[in-house]
Order: structure tokens, then C-alpha cells, then sequence
């Protein structure tokens, strides 16, 4: 886990999805009291750190339980129903934990021309799963998001912090091989 | 590592350093002529000298809506005591566009010093770069190089001895395509869901928690230290009176070299689909061409010799839009895709407003069933009037651009629809 300082101008800017984490990590300790201090002092308001606090709350536990809202909410000022308002419409927020690989697969119009669609059935056959359910040995979680922003890298599967341009379902065993 | 497939015939001012791995370290950067036009615009220029070498390149906002950067800028007020704030959007989320990304991973310093200088040309205390959070590959990318502009002194207390201080912010959004709406963006920044605010008042006037915003592109950001450094005059060297400069055209879907291309405005389209991009996969033909990310109309195969100027794309039926361009060739069945764009809006519509609300979802829900084989006649027209009452309805133009796939592809291709339509009735007759 980074314990290294991180520069205030991107401690909020940290990926939210990791294949390390730990459901019951404890939320704002040490380096990660030190990143929520330094969030707060990028904005005029402390509403404005709602985005990036909540980012580094998944980094930690992978999810964002109804305990982890109530956390953010306290600290922030604002009510529980607030931050479900902000969890439940930002797509990034995952309202249930998810295998220790989420798999990210773009099939909006640039990928979907391009076969994403095979690629999703791929996945779901070659992990065992339905779109969203966690594999059987807790590894993937497989579901279909749109545009991920690389169109012409199609098809684009993003894993936790990683982007896999080009994949095809010739690919797809590889990809899941080199996750393991 | 030659960046894929450039090519000679284009224009490149900001994609010259692409594929260069060195030009994303600070070092690199400044071997390449670097933070000159910051030096340059802090050192020796007026906060109106900046805004005026802008207007005179006549740069369009390269985010969509092609507004001039400079006369934006100019709105910003002069005399005030208030904070003001430069908002990057780097929310990057139309389907079909990609070129943001490419200027953010490979030349991250190339956009710092356009924020820099445009913060410095409104006179901003801060800027808040908002990078859309699925960007997990080009994220760590710039948050290095703000950290090191950072330890050089190009960002902070006093940048380079010129008595002018801004703090910079990566910020990054949650998911939600419509943070990109200008006023969308200032919502999520300020911590709220992010829906469009009703237009006046104007970011410039009330914008990031309330005070004087200006929300720019990271394209047209990153073009600013090159005009600074060479001048208006410049930059008109390419493209049209109306249309100055390059523009970085993203594209994707059925083409031998798909990538990001930058040309100049003037240039021809089908130049771009066959010379740049190779054309279409062996054996195929194009069949429909979105030109500027998947909320503009698309193009049949004949209008394709258009130029790809705001006035040239817009005389042949379509826009320039984010330069998002998508095509399609004669194995594209045009409902299938023009149901999957649809499915985007329903899918990212903030909810705000009826007529999207309800319009992207039932619009998307008949495109399915005529897919399926469940269509019916009537489904035409009842698509047609659904997107007559989805546009210049709303407070934004989300709305608005999840019709205009539906309205060209009847216009356009409405025999893929009645075949599909005929063959449903077809098979229920059957069974
Ligand atoms: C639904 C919607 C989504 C948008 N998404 C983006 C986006 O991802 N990036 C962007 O730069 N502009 C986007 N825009 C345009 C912005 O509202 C705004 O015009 C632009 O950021 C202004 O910058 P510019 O003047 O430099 O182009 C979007 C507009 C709408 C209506
Ligand atoms: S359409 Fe798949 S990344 Fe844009």
C-alpha cells in the first residue's frame, strides 16, 4: 500500500481499483489521514472532496459499504442520503465488492463494431460468471461499461489499474493468464 | 517506440512529440523547447496580450462546441477581487474520441503549460485538471508531471520569478459522461451529482463554487504555448478563415489504421478515411461515417468528400464536434449501431430533464425490439417524434445528441430498418 507522501496537487488523484485490498482496512489512518487532510486543502469547501475521498475509500476496501458512507458523510459534513446520492450516480462507485479482477469491458459503438460483444461472452464463459457476479474463486468480475476513451484500440478491457487495448477472443485466455 | 500510423500528409503541431516516450518527463520536455511559451507568456506578456494573440490564431474550443477560446477567455472579468478558477475538461467520454488521452499520456507538459497560461490569462489562482477516472493509464502519467512542474518551480508561489502563483489539482470524476457538459463538470467538482446547470448565468460569471470559471478542452489548451511562442498569424497558416489551425481527428471502428491523426482544418475526409486511415478493411466498402464523435449526424458513403472545416462538415450534414470520427462499412447493420449509441445516452442521461429522461430510454427500447425482429411501421415516425420532442428542449444538448443518430440513420438508412421490420413481420407470420 503507497505509504509514500504524495505531492497534495494528486493525492486525490489515486486509482480506485485494486487487486489489493481489504474490506475491513481501516479508513483514514496514517498515510491515508495525511492523503484526506491534504485533499481538503485543494478546495474551498469540504463538499469538494466527496469524489476523491470516496476514490480512496474503494482503494482501500474495493467497495463502498453503507458503513464506509456513513464514515465519509460524518467527515465531510453532510448527510448519509447525500453521499448515496453521489455513490449511486457515479459509475466508478461500486455498491457491492467484486472478485479481486474487475474486468471492464467497452462496448460502446467504437468497440462494439469492432467484436466486443464476442469478447464479453469470452470472458463471461472463460471466467465461469454472469455479467457482474464473482468468479467461483473469487478472481473476476466481469461486466460491460461504455466508452472507456481508446476507440481506436479496440477492443478495450480495462483490469483494476490496467488498460488492454486490441483484445480479441483470441486474447482473452491470454489476458486472464497473465492476471493470475 | 514510432507512434501508430502517422502519416506525412499531416499537420502535426501537437501530436509531434506523440510516441516520443522521453517527451513525457519534465527533462524531455524542456530538451524539445519546453516551457518557453511560459516563460514567454509570464515573463514578457499582459494577461490581454495572451487573450489577444488567442483570439487573433482565431482558435475554436476543441472540446465540441467550437466557441473561440480567446473571446471566452475575454469574458472573464478583469477588475474583481474574486478568485477565478480554469477548469481543464479531461472528462473525455464521447464514444468514438480518444485524442485527449493521446495529448495526456504522451505529452502531459504540453498541457500543463497551456492550463498555465490560460490560468494566467484569466487571471486564475487555481486550476483543477478533471480527468475522467477511468483514465486509469494516463492518470499516473500526469500526476507525474504536475508533481515535477511542481519541483521546477512552473507551478506554486511566484512561477519563475514573474510574481504570478497558481496551484494546479488533478481532480478526477467517478464516472458519469456528463461531467464533460461544461456545467455538469462544475457541479461534480464542487462535490454535487453532475447535472447541467441552466445557462445564464455563464461559468464566467458564476461558475466553480460560484466564482468567475472558465471550463476549457485539453486540446484546446495544449495548442496555447505553441500560438504564444509562434503567434496568431501562425496558426492560420492552416485551415480556413472560419476554421483555423490542426484539429486532432480520434478514429476508430471499421478502418485499416485506426488512431489519432492530427490534420490541418482544410483537409479533405475522405483524405482522411483513406489516406491517413488506410480505409476500410480488405473487401469492404464504407457505409456510414460519424465524423465528430457519436453525437453528431452521421454521413451516408456519398457525402463523404467534405471538408473537415466547422463550415465543411457542417454543409455536409454533420460536425466537428470533439473530431471523434467512427466508421462503419457494408457489414454494419445501422439499427444495431445506432441502438448501441442510443443505449449510451439512455445509459448517461443525469435525469434532469423528461424529455431525455424518457426519450433516450423509450427510443432506446424500440431500436431494440426493431432489432430483435419486433418491429413495427409505426416504429419510424414514433421514432422521429420522440426526437423532434428530445431536442432544443433541454438544459443541455445531451438530449440532442442522442436524436441526431436516430434522425440521419432514417433519413439515411431507413432500409436496414424496414428489412428488419419486414422480416420480423415476416417470421410472426410464420410461427
Ligand atoms: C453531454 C456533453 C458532454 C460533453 N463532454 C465533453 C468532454 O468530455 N470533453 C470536453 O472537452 N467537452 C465536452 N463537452 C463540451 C463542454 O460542455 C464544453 O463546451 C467544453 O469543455 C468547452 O471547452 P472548449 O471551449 O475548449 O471546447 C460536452 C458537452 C456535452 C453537452
Ligand atoms: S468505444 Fe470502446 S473505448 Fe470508446
Amino acid at each position: 500500500m503507497s505509504e509514500r507522501k504524495l505531492h497534495p496537487a494528486v493525492a486525490g488523484a489515486q486509482p480506485m481499483y485494486r487487486a489489493e485490498n481489504d474490506p475491513d482496512a481501516p479508513l483514514f489512518e496514517g498515510a491515508y489521514k495525511q492523503r484526506f487532510d491534504d485533499i481538503l486543502t485543494r478546495y474551498p469547501d469540504k463538499r469538494a472532496a466527496i469524489l476523491p475521498v470516496l476514490a480512496m475509500c474503494q482503494e482501500l476496501r474495493g467497495w463502498i459499504s453503507s458503513e464506509t458512507i456513513e464514515r465519509v458523510a460524518e467527515l465531510l459534513d453532510l448527510t448519509p442520503a447525500y453521499v448515496l446520492s453521489i455513490t449511486s450516480f457515479y459509475t466508478m462507485f461500486r455498491p457491492q465488492p467484486v472478485g479481486k479482477y474487475l474486468i471492464q469491458v467497452c462496448t460502446s459503438i467504437g468497440c462494439d463494431l469492432c467484436g466486443a460483444e464476442n469478447v464479453v461472452e469470452k470472458l463471461l464463459a472463460a471466467t465461469g460468471t454472469r455479467t457482474g457476479e464473482i468468479s467461483e474463486d473469487g478472481l473476476y468480475t466481469v461486466i460491460e461499461v461504455e466508452c472507456l476513451g481508446a476507440c481506436g484500440f479496440a477492443t478495450v478491457v480495462q483490469v483494476n489499474e490496467r488498460v488492454y487495448e486490441s483484445v480479441k477472443t483470441e486474447t482473452v485466455t491470454r489476458l486472464l493468464e497473465e492476471l493470475r | 517506440m514510432a507512434y501508430p500510423h502517422s502519416h506525412p500528409r499531416e499537420t502535426r503541431i501537437l501530436s509531434e512529440h506523440f510516441g516520443e516516450i522521453e517527451a513525457t518527463t519534465l527533462d524531455g520536455w524542456i530538451e524539445r523547447g519546453g516551457y518557453k511559451a511560459v516563460e514567454k507568456a509570464l515573463g514578457s506578456m499582459s494577461r490581454e496580450q495572451v487573450i489577444e494573440v488567442v483570439k487573433e490564431s482565431g482558435l475554436r474550443g476543441r472540446g465540441g462546441a467550437g466557441f473561440p477560446t480567446g473571446l471566452k477567455w475575454s469574458f472573464m472579468p478583469k477588475d474583481d477581487t474574486l478568485p477565478h478558477y480554469l477548469v481543464c475538461n479531461a472528462d473525455e467520454s464521447e464514444p468514438g474520441t480518444f485524442k485527449d488521452r493521446e495529448i495526456m499520456r504522451w505529452t502531459p507538459h504540453q498541457l500543463l503549460e497551456g492550463c498555465i497560461i490560460g490560468s494566467y490569462a484569466i487571471g486564475a489562482s487555481h486550476c483543477y485538471i478533471y480527468i475522467r477516472g477511468e483514465f486509469v493509464d494516463v492518470i499516473p502519467v500526469v500526476n507525474q508531471a504536475v508533481v515535477d512542474a511542481y519541483s521546477r518551480g512552473y507551478l506554486g508561489r511566484d512561477i519563475l520569478g514573474s510574481g504570478y502563483s497558481l496551484e494546479l489539482t488533478v481532480h478526477l470524476g467517478a464516472g458519469a459522461y456528463i461531467a464533460g457538459e461544461e456545467t455538469g463538470m462544475l457541479n461534480s467538482l464542487e462535490g454535487r451529482r453532475a447535472e447541467p446547470r441552466i445557462k445564464p448565468p455563464f461559468p464566467a460569471a458564476k461558475g466553480a463554487f460560484g466564482m468567475p470559471t472558465t471550463v476549457n478542452n485539453v486540446e484546446s489548451l495544449a495548442v496555447v504555448p505553441h500560438i504564444v511562442t509562434n503567434g496568431g498569424d501562425w496558426y492560420r497558416q492552416w485551415g480556413t478563415e472560419k476554421s483555423s489551425g490542426t484539429k486532432l481527428f480520434s478514429c476508430c471502428g471499421h478502418l485499416q489504421k485506426p488512431g489519432t491523426y492530427e490534420i490541418a482544418m482544410d483537409f479533405n475526409l475522405k483524405d482522411l478515411l483513406y489516406d491517413l486511415c488506410g480505409g476500410p478493411p480488405e473487401g469492404r466498402e464504407f457505409k456510414a461515417v460519424i465524423p465528430g464523435g457519436s453525437s453528431v449526424p452521421i454521413l451516408a458513403a456519398d457525402e463523404l468528400d467534405a471538408e473537415c472545416s466547422y463550415e465543411g462538415l457542417e454543409a455536409a450534414g454533420s460536425m466537428v464536434g470533439s473530431g471523434g470520427l467512427i466508421a462503419m462499412d457494408d457489414s454494419t447493420n445501422m439499427v444495431h449501431a445506432v441502438r448501441r449509441m442510443v443505449e449510451f445516452y439512455a445509459h448517461e442521461s443525469c435525469g434532469q430533464c423528461t424529455q431525455c429522461r424518457e426519450g433516450t430510454y423509450w427510443a432506446a427500447k424500440i431500436l431494440r425490439r426493431i432489432e430483435r425482429g419486433g418491429g413495427r411501421e409505426e416504429d419510424i415516425p414514433l421514432l422521429l417524434d420522440i426526437s423532434a420532442n428530445m431536442a432544443g428542449k433541454t438544459i443541455c444538448v445531451l438530449s440532442d445528441s442522442a436524436a441526431a443518430p436516430i434522425v440521419s440513420s432514417i433519413q439515411k438508412f431507413q432500409d436496414d430498418y424496414m428489412a428488419l421490420i419486414a422480416k420480423g413481420q415476416h417470421a410472426a407470420v410464420g410461427t
